[in-house]
């Protein structure tokens, strides 16, 4: 692994420019009053300093995503002959995330779990997966709901990230933390404009450290095996701490870590596709059966499920892993303030 | 991508068959296009398939004929939404997608030497027959084999060709049984719970299969318990919204547990250790 680098603010865009070259770069652009993820253009405002309003999860899962597309074709000697032809997607394109953070890049961690690891590669999700390489931004300063530090991450983490890179002033301190970022830094035209990182280490640790402390902690650690299975079996504590909530679904959407998915149809006469989109675990119709059951019929069934499946039934599965990265999305941009933080602080077992 | 496999990809198959079992239910028996993928498929009683129709989408439908008998592969529907509307329409020689086999089974092996109850209401005698086939197919290595099964009215009665042959066999009991009178029915009437207590089977070296509508289920598993069967020797099948039918998209958890990979089959006790309201 190369020695950490340095790349002055003055040569960001240049950076963009020679690393776009080879892929598609998405960085995060002010648009209106929010910061989202964007193809690198130009006329674009990067936005560094904020959080993304939106995690860039859409890079590798992308919100809708075609498994394939199909073709009728009628037989020329019998018309009531109709046969169907099925095209998946051959390649998917190289990509970079730029200037994501750490809470972010662990969401990615979360997914590989479940896409990769426990049920045989998701083709997709895996095509795109190999093909992107992420360069997180150290966390300059904690939002409002941010609590990663609670979950085991932190500003700095490094878990899931290709580049690490730390606003350090006058520029960015680069470390590379995996091999993928490790070639990255050393393709010739990058390296020409990578300086020697050593002097910027200091400044750097520093930073980092300071935004660690100042990230609030609702709790001070989590393990699965901390949260009351009678609280959360109690129907009177989810009414208690939902009862607000409006089903809305802007937590699952904004969230780094929900991948629930629908599969749907699209076709014109003769031709059609097959897609997969996300889904909101916190919508009645995601469970409503065709005979009119539904196993989860209130939103508070719903919710339990969402907090069940993050902080109890994920990290039961998947080495006590929780499956939340403590971004505070869902806390900042929740339109009736329900406090994902709180309620799992709740539900920790008192003493 | 090539090399990996998909799992989202449907084989294509072609209708074969369609048959009439009811005034809302039609079965389809289908069979690969591909004849190589026809002669190696393999599955075990009670996993479960994805039926696609193109431009419409897909459901998840078990596979009802047995693995003993591979000339075709058979799926129960009853018109419920615009997938199951969609198959309704279809016409023998049509071609649709076939994701299958999913899901886990029923342990047949552990059931060998022992004396089985089915127990079956309506289209939940679709995952019993699979297993009734197999076993009669067989016939020898499993005690005696007794059918409650019950709809609400003679019409709605599934599968009356195979009725016609288990009521036919010395070898099985059938116990039919519909709602309420009806002209021209001369066995019993009441619901399939009723008749499970009237009937009465002895739990002894007994294993009790049953599906059925929810509400159906839930009495028999109560009636069951009064008979003193025990838990890990009641069986049941599970239905949920599925979509990725691999234990993913997250619609039919119960707990850590996807009734599309983990189940659609489950022993009583199993399912009351995942805590699941049934």
């Amino acid at each position: 692994m190369a020695p950490a680098g340095f790349l002055s603010k003055k040569r960001m865009e240049d950076f963009l420019k020679e690393i776009g070259k080879d892929a598609l770069v998405h960085v995060p652009v002010l648009e209106g009053n929010v910061v989202v993820f964007r193809p690198y253009g130009q006329n674009q405002t990067i936005n560094l300093e904020r959080p993304a309003n939106a995690p860039p999860k859409a890079v590798i899962f992308p919100q809708s995503d075609t498994f394939f597309t199909f073709r009728f074709i009628k037989d020329p000697q019998d018309p009531k002959k109709v046969s169907v032809e099925i095209n998946p997607p051959s390649d998917f394109p190289e990509a970079i995330i730029f200037g994501c953070r750490p809470c972010d890049a662990k969401g990615f961690k979360i997914y590989d779990k479940v896409y990769i690891e426990a049920n045989g590669p998701d083709p997709y999700y895996m095509g795109r997966r190999e093909k992107t390489t992420i360069i997180t931004l150290a966390c300059p300063a904690p939002s409002a709901g941010c609590f990663c530090t609670a979950l085991g991450g932190g500003p700095a983490e490094k878990d899931g990230s290709d580049i690490l890179m730390t606003d350090v002033g006058e520029g960015f301190y680069l470390e590379p933390v995996t091999e993928k970022g490790d070639k990255l830094l050393k393709a010739q035209g990058v390296a020409q404009l990578i300086e020697d990182g050593a002097k910027y280490g200091q400044e750097a640790t520093k930073r980092q450290k300071d935004t660690h402390d100042s990230v609030k902690k609702p709790f001070e650690s989590i393990n699965y095996r901390d949260l009351s299975r009678d609280l959360f079996d109690d129907d009177r504590f989810w009414e208690e701490m939902v009862s607000k909530c409006i089903s809305c679904g802007a937590c699952t959407y904004l969230c780094p870590t929900c991948y629930c998915f629908n599969i749907t149809d699209e076709k014109t006469l003769e031709q059609g596709e097959r897609l997969r989109s996300w889904d909101s675990c916190m919508f009645k119709h995601f469970t409503l059966e065709a005979s009119g059951h539904n196993p989860r019929p209130t939103k508070f069934k719903r919710y339990k499920n969402r907090i069940g499946h993050k902080f109890l039934w994920y990290p039961e599965k998947y080495e006590e892993i929780i499956a939340c990265c403590g971004c505070g999305r869902c806390i900042r941009y929740c339109p009736v303030s329900v406090d994902i933080s709180e309620i799992v602080s709740n539900l920790r077992k008192t003493e | 991508m090539d090399q990996m496999k998909n799992p989202y990809l449907p084989e294509l198959a072609t209708v074969v068959k369609i048959i009439d079992e009811t005034p809302n239910i039609k079965s389809l028996q289908v069979v690969f296009n591909d004849p190589e993928k026809m002669k190696n498929f393999r599955f075990e009683p009670g996993q479960v398939g994805q039926l696609s129709i193109f431009g419409v989408g897909e459901s998840t439908f078990v596979i009802n004929s047995p693995p003993t008998r591979m000339d075709y592969l058979q799926f129960s529907v009853m018109k419920a939404g615009e997938v199951t509307a969609a198959i309704h329409e279809l016409h023998e020689g049509d071609v649709i997608g076939v994701r299958a086999p999913l899901g886990n089974w029923f342990p047949y092996n552990e059931m060998k030497g022992k004396k089985i109850l089915f127990i079956g209401g309506g289209i939940g005698l679709a995952p019993l027959r699979t297993l009734i086939l197999y076993m009669l197919d067989n016939r020898a290595d499993y005690g005696d084999i007794t059918i409650i099964y019950g709809s609400r009215t003679p019409p709605d009665l599934c599968y009356k060709y195979d009725l016609e042959d288990w009521a036919s066999r010395k070898d099985v009991e059938l116990i039919l049984t519909v709602d309420n009178e009806y002209p021209g029915w001369d066995k019993r009437t009441g619901f399939v719970p009723t008749v499970l207590n009237e009937v009465a089977p002895s739990p002894e070296n007994t294993i009790a299969i049953t599906c059925g509508p929810p509400i159906m289920i839930k009495f028999v598993l109560q009636n069951l318990a009064k008979l003193n069967f025990n838990d890990d020797h009641i069986i049941t099948t599970l239905e949920a919204r599925m979509k990725c039918g691999i234990g993913i998209c997250g619609r039919c958890n119960i707990g850590t547990n996807y009734i599309c990979k983990d189940g659609p089959v489950f022993s009583l006790a199993k399912l009351k250790a995942l805590r699941a309201e049934i």
